[in-house]
């Protein structure tokens, strides 16, 4: 399935984008969905980002299913 | 009880009054502004980012939150997203409560959740140039350029 990331702050200006549309098998998970954007970012020295499917954030255990609203959440720094 | 991510200024007076009422004996503001010096290097601005559907129902949560530990219903939060000057203010926080320790509680309590759980993020700008990304967990920064 194809599904698309929203990214945020350090990960959109390291992917030069505000979302990325990623290839992932059925069976997909939050930890693989970070690992495929890991690849993505290459080298870059870049903050360990959580995964927010729908809005909350989630472990890296939790299945993605087609349409889920799904977003990279670096380190907040709000305030 | 109101939350809200905004790009306009935002407008103190205007929260004061949102949570004005004759049973409250005390009321608290407080803002969050940017300030002109980051680790000992002057800043010039700050941008922010923010996922904005997420950072609204978030600031809602701490909201509501706030609202049934502190017993009052007179809460409003404010963040703002966008580039900002020196000494703009980027989040507000109003409270009415009967009494004043519950107030600071409860504006304090808001302020917290917001800097651990919003998801927001600022860019440092610095008077030479340079900008950062804040990375508030480990207190360092990501430079970008």
């Amino acid at each position: 399935m194809t599904v698309r990331v929203l990214l945020f702050a350090s990960w959109a200006d390291a992917l030069g984008a505000r979302s990325v549309d990623l290839d992932l098998a059925a069976d997909a998970t939050a930890a693989d969905v970070l690992a495929a954007l890991r690849e993505r970012a290459g080298g870059a020295a870049l903050p360990r980002p959580a995964l927010a499917v729908n809005r909350s954030i989630v472990p890296g255990s939790t299945r993605i299913a087609s349409g889920d609203e799904i977003a990279l959440i670096p380190p907040v720094a709000g305030g | 009880m109101r939350a809200a991510i905004i790009v306009r200024p935002i407008d103190c007076s205007a929260l004061l009054a949102e949570v004005a009422a004759t049973s409250n004996g005390a009321t608290v503001l407080f803002t969050g502004s940017v300030r002109a010096s980051s680790d000992g290097r002057a800043v010039s601005g700050i941008d922010y980012d923010a996922y904005e559907v997420m950072a609204r129902e978030e600031l809602t949560r701490i909201v509501v939150e706030a609202v049934e530990r502190f017993a009052t219903s007179h809460v409003v939060a404010e963040h703002r997203t966008g580039s900002l000057a020196l000494g703009e203010i980027s989040v507000a926080i109003a409270v009415g409560h009967p009494h004043r320790g519950p107030a600071f509680d409860a504006a304090r309590y808001v302020i917290e959740e917001i800097k651990v759980r919003l998801p927001v993020w600022k860019q440092e700008l610095f008077t030479d140039g340079t900008r950062a990304w804040v990375d508030a967990r480990l207190d360092s920064r990501t430079p970008v350029r």
